[in-house]
């Protein structure tokens, strides 16, 4: 019960918010809350006040796992790395050989969003395969 | 037969006069509803209110009844709410875990990154700017925990 009072104001803002299929479950001495928010910005405030509650996200108390809605009609993704090109891998996972690059702040065209970690995309050039899905940003 | 239909105009009289002190249903339903949680809802049959829904706990079902008890003109109170059944929290097996980490740690190179009965424990150093996007993906892969014990530059 603690620790629910500790992030508070983590959990009413995700109410507040409008985080769908929120869920905070304490478990072990930590807390898991997990959700569905509307957008990125919305994802990236919730993170702040996480930031702001447990500076530098030292405790390892709480377990914020909000992925960002992706509309079925979405079919475009921009590309949102620091700076570099994204890779494009034959297979879901680092260990797979690369095969293309995507640039930094591409937009490129989503083929398959079934795996969360993974997404199977095509660049304008035609290259298919699979990149790193917190790397993309669905484009309305 | 004067006497019969005044004692009947009478006997009606009452039934209107006693009939409008009565709260009605609907205004019953309204009142109480208003009290209530988000979550919970109400049906009342001639002054029989029916509670239902879901609730986070024991404690909030009981003041949920204890709310429409003192609603004036219930008579009686039935408390159909349930209470919500949190799913477990899930977290990822140690071999899956281990390979999501080294994938969503690859361009994190200062990051060095230890997976053990689904801790995520991380030593290295890092930017500032850096370690938001560093959880975030890390957060996403179902961690039971991570140990952040980085050196934030």
């Amino acid at each position: 019960m603690a620790l629910q009072e500790k992030y508070k104001q983590l959990t009413d803002a995700a109410s507040t918010a409008g985080i769908t299929n929120l869920s905070v479950r304490e478990q072990d001495g930590i807390l898991y809350v997990d959700g569905t928010a509307a957008d990125g910005n919305t994802k990236d405030q919730l993170w702040n006040i996480y930031n702001q509650i447990d500076p530098n996200f030292a405790s390892g108390d709480l377990v914020l796992n909000v992925n960002v809605a992706i509309d079925a009609i979405v079919t475009h993704a921009k590309v949102i790395t620091e700076s570099s090109n994204l890779n494009i891998r034959k297979g879901p996972g680092t260990d797979q050989p690369i095969v293309g690059k995507a640039a930094h702040g591409e937009v490129i065209t989503l083929v398959n969003m079934s795996n969360d970690l993974w997404w199977l995309v095509r660049t304008n050039d035609g290259e298919e395969g699979y990149c790193y899905a917190q790397y993309l940003e669905p484009q309305s | 037969m004067k006497t019969t239909k005044f004692v009947m105009t009478a006997a009606l009289a009452a039934t209107l006069f006693f009939a409008g002190c009565k709260p009605k249903d609907a205004d019953i339903q309204a009142a109480v509803q208003a009290k209530e949680a988000s979550g919970i809802s109400v049906a009342v049959t001639k002054g029989d209110v029916t509670l239902s829904g879901e609730v986070a706990d024991e404690a909030a079902k009981l003041k949920a009844e204890e709310v429409a008890k003192n609603e004036k003109g219930v008579k009686s109170v039935i408390n159909n709410i349930k209470i919500k059944v949190e799913a477990p929290v899930v977290i990822s097996e140690d071999a899956t875990l281990q390979k999501n980490v080294v994938d969503a740690t690859k361009d994190f190179p200062t990051v060095k990154t230890e997976v053990k009965d689904g801790v995520v424990t991380l030593t290295g150093e890092i930017q500032k700017a850096s370690l938001i996007t560093l959880m975030q993906h890390l957060s996403a892969l179902k961690p039971k925990k991570i140990d952040n014990k980085l050196t934030i530059k």
